[in-house]
């Protein structure tokens, strides 16, 4: 990739301009630092903290390898174990597979696809907080010995409050989806980042194929999460307040839940693969000295992968008796998703066989990942087969052939990209020493633990047992895999030692120690706050320009953007598709607001933990003011016009056009709801369907009147938003529409709550009650929130940061009130339908 | 691959739960399903290793295939190859093992709690035994497997697949045990503290004793309440 330079250098020397964007880019010292914001800051904690979790993660394993290493071992009791292995799961899957792969995300994202820095820079950092502190009440539930117990999937309903009385369930429950919300607020950061976000001339289908990984990785997440979501929300509902959702007796399912976790965690397994499989692809031409192989073929690949990907999530339920065409749809479906997989693979190795490939030590765990994933891929494809997987299922064998795909995917290929990155992140390269001793340990003791685990499940050994009896003939085979986790740790605690050694001691290396190609090492190494002082122009046809002299170029200026104005965080806003600027995005300076965010959303999830609701309830409100308070400050306070960017060009800010940040972000937060949304009405059926204990003489029951009354209201809302965009943007006064909307969105609360007193059977006693309440409290929550958005609107009305130009504000409203109004109507006709549904389905067998 | 099925070998893969050392007609069909696909997992995989071997310790060696032609051999052709023949013969082999209606051979009752098996037999006076299944050799038989609480799931790995117990619904498996003897099943579902315990017997009985053997241990199931 190569700049072209347009114009003569536009004046300011490198170091001059350096110290200027210095002054407005960094994070300040001291206790400034919890004030951060900015993507590198974020991408290294979030890579440190996801490390800290993998330890613990990794200890609580070893503890169970101690525990099973002999037979009837009495290093642990049932309950302790049970602890342990939960949390060895939840943590590993939680808070160190998601988490390290968004780091990756984080960290190099902006870097390679050449811009400075993500759009929604607070967001990053609240993201990074929410993780932080619900990984830290998982673990402090650990030491309190209340940790979760019931498996890191949690099945109802040994997971409901009748088999789990205790706090350990509601721990994972609160903890898990706090952390999920931030998982899901980074990948919607990241979908509006990739798209609106890059260096001019780099259009989609010349972007990097890193890129694509993430952006496709990112909607899968934002597909992915609202069902868990879902499914955690409700069963704390049913464990807090007893509404039954899962519980068989009255009127719920058990495999409902089943269903909700596997339509996200079936899609997880490839939201782990694909980022690092993006790394892969990155690393791999730059070993074989040649461009990738089959960039389309990738890109079509991984888009493939994704679709199947959320279509296969019964492949972990063949054993709970569903109807065997339904068996043969999804084993087909399972094997199926081998195909875009070898297409990736083989583009791999024809990169290699028609490069000039070159060994160092990254390739040494690509060759890892070559060899644990294939392996785990295979046994992939035998649990495809269903009477297989009536044999195989929860025994030894799913635990061997999961640790190969996730380590295999995650593991090995984040090693070769600590390896392949950490230059550009110390300016150092390592010293090798302890590298290739400890490649060979965590190889050797990763296969000696997880292939033995393979024969321990065939052998019939099940998962999740504390411990066994000593005739079964796992003995020795069990013993290996301990003494294999030991070898591996050993390897791991090597590698860790060899990254600090070169921190401290590395030979210091000049730019683009590599000699890739991508623009992350166009940049100072380290990289310095505003990542490029210049924006690079992007050249068609000029692919293999050295990042090198690139960087040079940009560092005097030579760019876009190579100034410093008005002490404004600013970096280039393109177009989704050709990549050609189309505004110029003011990002937000460091603030201590989404750390004290994220402390009260933390607040409010310990108070519901403690069951302490009204507390819990004021807390969740502050957090929601907050948010409201953070809006305050977005934007521009007046209207610019086309501002210069350099080269002759002049665009708007992004205050000042349609396809702004915002804009897009908030269709990705609609896509999430949605999504959510969905799976509610998909629970609802599938509990009229499928759920046992239906009698059909139920009568259920709910006002016609009020949910009329709510869907008017609601019309009347959408309808006033519109009136306030036509009369701001003819310059006339919006605040007279605004308050109506206010008045008609207040009306469909009232109307929504007495709907939901209304409902019969009580909520309480079946699970017909309880979803028509859960259909109806969306409605309501979702009305909530539309007056936020409009609380804010008024406010900024009010401070002038709305104006004829600047419009986004109220389209924001609009379309929130929009969806509210559809997803409204589709909920309320689906409760006033509920007597009909039931009577037909009063005949079911 | 080959190595599991060389120590596979060599270990004789028997044990009281051993899914390779079947003793009925589908646990049988499923460990030849096993072997089979081990087999063709083991050239598979040795063949992706030669070929990331061979490109990157032979520089040149595979520049000869025009780099499309990688990608649709072995991104295409290759699991086209595989998986179609695999997965039909996984689905004749699972059809073959459903219990299919039709044929409705005798019934028996599975039903569990945390953490103990109860085992009714309607056909024999709904007698019931506690953690130990009575079943006769050489027929097939139909377990409805249920459960009082949470899941669990029946699982006697010498004879058959496992099926999950899930509150408030029946499924049926059918088992069948060629030759009389002692074998051992287990809960297969995690299922709270006791889960490792979980365990059941099974007994086969030559079809002449076994209204007897039945007899008997459901009277000793009622004297120890």
């Amino acid at each position: 990739m190569s700049a072209s330079v347009e114009q003569p250098p536009q004046g300011a020397p490198a170091l001059r301009l350096h110290r200027q964007l210095v002054k407005i880019w960094a994070t300040g010292p001291g206790w400034q630092r919890l004030a951060a914001v900015n993507h590198s800051v974020i991408g290294l904690r979030m890579v440190i903290t996801s490390f800290v979790f993998f330890a613990i993660g990794g200890i609580l394993g070893m503890l169970t390898r101690v525990q099973l290493a002999t037979p009837n071992g009495d290093f642990m009791d049932a309950e302790t174990y049970n602890q342990v292995f939960t949390m060895h799961g939840s943590m590993m899957l939680f808070l160190f597979a998601i988490p390290m792969v968004e780091s990756f995300a984080v960290y190099l994202t902006p870097k390679i696809l050449g811009t400075r820095d993500f759009a929604f820079p607070r967001l990053t950092a609240y993201g990074y907080w929410c993780y932080l502190l619900g990984g830290t009440i998982l673990t402090v539930s650990l030491i309190a010995r209340v940790a979760p117990d019931s498996g890191w999937f949690m099945y109802t309903p040994l997971s409901s409050n009748v088999y789990t009385p205790g706090v350990n369930a509601d721990v994972w429950l609160l903890g898990v989806t706090f952390v999920e919300i931030s998982a899901l607020s980074l990948a919607m950061e990241i979908v509006v980042s990739v798209l609106k976000m890059r260096a001019p001339g780099m259009s989609l289908d010349r972007m990097p194929i890193f890129g694509w990984y993430i952006l496709v990785t990112a909607m899968m997440m934002i597909v992915a999460f609202p069902p868990l979501i879902l499914g955690s929300i409700l069963l704390e509902i049913e464990r807090a307040f007893g509404l039954p959702f899962f519980d068989p007796t009255r009127g719920g399912s058990a495999l409902l839940w089943q269903h909700l976790f596997w339509l996200f965690g079936h899609p997880d397994v490839y939201i782990i693969f694909l980022p690092m499989a993006g790394a892969l692809s990155t690393m791999i031409p730059v070993f074989a000295n040649r461009p990738l192989v089959g960039y389309r073929a990738i890109v079509v690949a991984i888009i493939a992968l994704a679709f199947l990907s959320f279509g296969i999530w019964v492949h972990h339920m063949f054993t709970v008796g569903i109807p065997h065409l339904a068996l043969a749809f999804f084993s087909a479906g399972s094997a199926i998703v081998a195909v875009p997989t070898a297409v990736q693979f083989f583009a791999w190795l024809a990169t290699l066989a028609h490069g000039k490939p070159r060994w160092d030590l990254p390739m040494l765990y690509i060759f890892g990942f070559f060899f644990v994933f294939t392996a785990g891929g295979l046994t992939g494809v035998m649990l495809a087969i269903v009477p297989f997987d009536w044999q195989a299922h929860d025994t030894y064998f799913i635990v061997a052939h999961m640790h190969y795909v996730v380590a295999g995917a995650l593991a090995f290929p984040m090693m070769a990209g600590f390896y392949y990155w950490l230059p550009l992140l110390t300016g150092r390269t390592a010293a090798y020493r302890l590298a290739v001793p400890a490649f060979w340990l965590i190889f050797i003791g990763f296969n000696l633990t997880f292939f033995m685990m393979h024969l321990t499940g065939l052998l019939g050994m099940p998962r999740r047992v504390f411990t066994y009896n000593g005739d079964e003939g796992w003995d020795w085979l069990n013993l290996l895999s301990s003494v294999g986790s030991f070898v591996m740790t050993i390897g791991f605690g090597m590698a860790v030692i060899d990254i600090i050694v070169q921190l401290r001691f590395g030979r210091r290396v000049r730019r683009n120690p590599w000699n890739a190609t991508t623009l992350e090492w166009a940049m100072p190494m380290p990289p310095a706050p505003y990542a490029f002082a210049s924006i690079p122009r992007l050249g068609p046809g000029k692919e293999q320009a050295a990042p090198g002299q690139l960087a040079l170029s940009l560092a005097r200026g030579e760019g876009y953007l190579g100034f410093a104005r008005n002490g404004w965080q600013e970096t280039l806003g393109v177009h989704m598709t050709s990549g050609e600027p189309d505004q110029v995005i003011v990002l937000p300076q460091p603030t201590y607001l989404p750390l004290v965010t994220a402390l009260f959303t933390g607040a409010a999830v310990l108070a519901m933990l403690f069951k302490l609701y009204l507390l819990s309830l004021a807390m969740a409100l502050v957090t929601i003011g907050l948010f409201v308070l953070a809006g305050q400050r977005a934007g521009l306070g007046r209207d610019y016009g086309p501002l210069p960017i350099g080269h002759g060009a002049s665009v708007p800010p992004h205050t000042e056009v349609a396809s702004a940040p915002p804009w897009l972000a908030l269709i990705c937060v609609l896509v999430a709801d949605g999504t959510l949304f969905t799976s509610l009405v998909f629970g609802t059926f599938y509990l009229w369907i499928a759920a046992p204990h239906w009698p059909a003489n139920l009568a259920p029951e709910a006002s016609r009147v009020l949910a009329l009354g709510v869907i008017v209201a609601l019309v009347i809302a959408a309808v006033a938003a519109r009136g306030s965009l036509r009369a701001t943007s003819a310059g006339a006064r919006a605040q007279g529409w605004i308050g109506l909307a206010v008045i008609a969105l207040l009306a469909a609360i009232a109307a929504a709550v007495g709907l939901i007193g209304s409902v019969t059977p009580h909520p309480h006693q079946h699970a017909l009650g309880a979803t028509a309440a859960a259909l109806i409290g969306f409605v309501a929550l979702h009305a909530g929130i539309g007056l936020l958005f409009l609380i804010s609107n008024l406010l900024r009305i009010h401070a002038g940061f709305i104006s004829p130009r600047r419009l986004t504000d109220l389209r924001l409203s609009r379309l929130w009130l929009d969806y509210t109004t559809v997803t409204g109507i589709i909920a309320l006709g689906l409760v006033l339908a509920l007597p009909a549904l039931v009577a037909t389905l009063g005949a079911r067998p | 691959m080959v190595v599991a099925g060389l120590m596979a070998a060599l270990c004789g893969c028997s044990g009281p739960l051993s899914t390779l050392d079947p003793s009925g007609p589908s646990a049988a069909s499923i460990a030849l399903l096993w072997w089979v696909m081990l087999a063709g997992a083991g050239v598979l995989f040795a063949l992706v290793l030669t070929l990331f071997l061979l490109v990157v310790l032979r520089p040149g060696w595979g520049s000869r295939l025009p780099s499309s032609r990688w990608i649709v051999l072995g991104g295409l052709a290759l699991p086209a190859v595989i998986l179609l023949p695999l997965i039909c013969y996984g689905l004749l082999a699972g059809e073959r093992l459903l219990p299919l209606p039709g044929h409705s051979p005798p019934r028996i009752e599975a039903v569990a709690r945390q953490w103990v098996w109860t085992f009714r037999y309607p056909d024999r006076g709904n007698v019931a035994t506690t953690n130990v299944l009575h079943l006769p050799a050489g027929t097939p038989v139909d377990i409805d497997v249920s459960s009082e609480d949470v899941i669990h799931a029946f699982w006697v790995p010498r004879l058959a697949g496992k099926i999950d117990a899930v509150p408030g619904q029946v499924n049926h498996l059918r088992i069948q045990a060629d030759t009389p003897g002692r074998y051992e099943g287990q809960c297969n579902e995690f299922c709270g503290v006791g889960h490792a315990r979980m365990h059941f017997v099974v007994i086969v009985d030559r079809p002449a004793d076994y209204p007897a053997a039945l007899a008997a241990a459901a009277a000793t199931t009622k004297a120890e309440p």
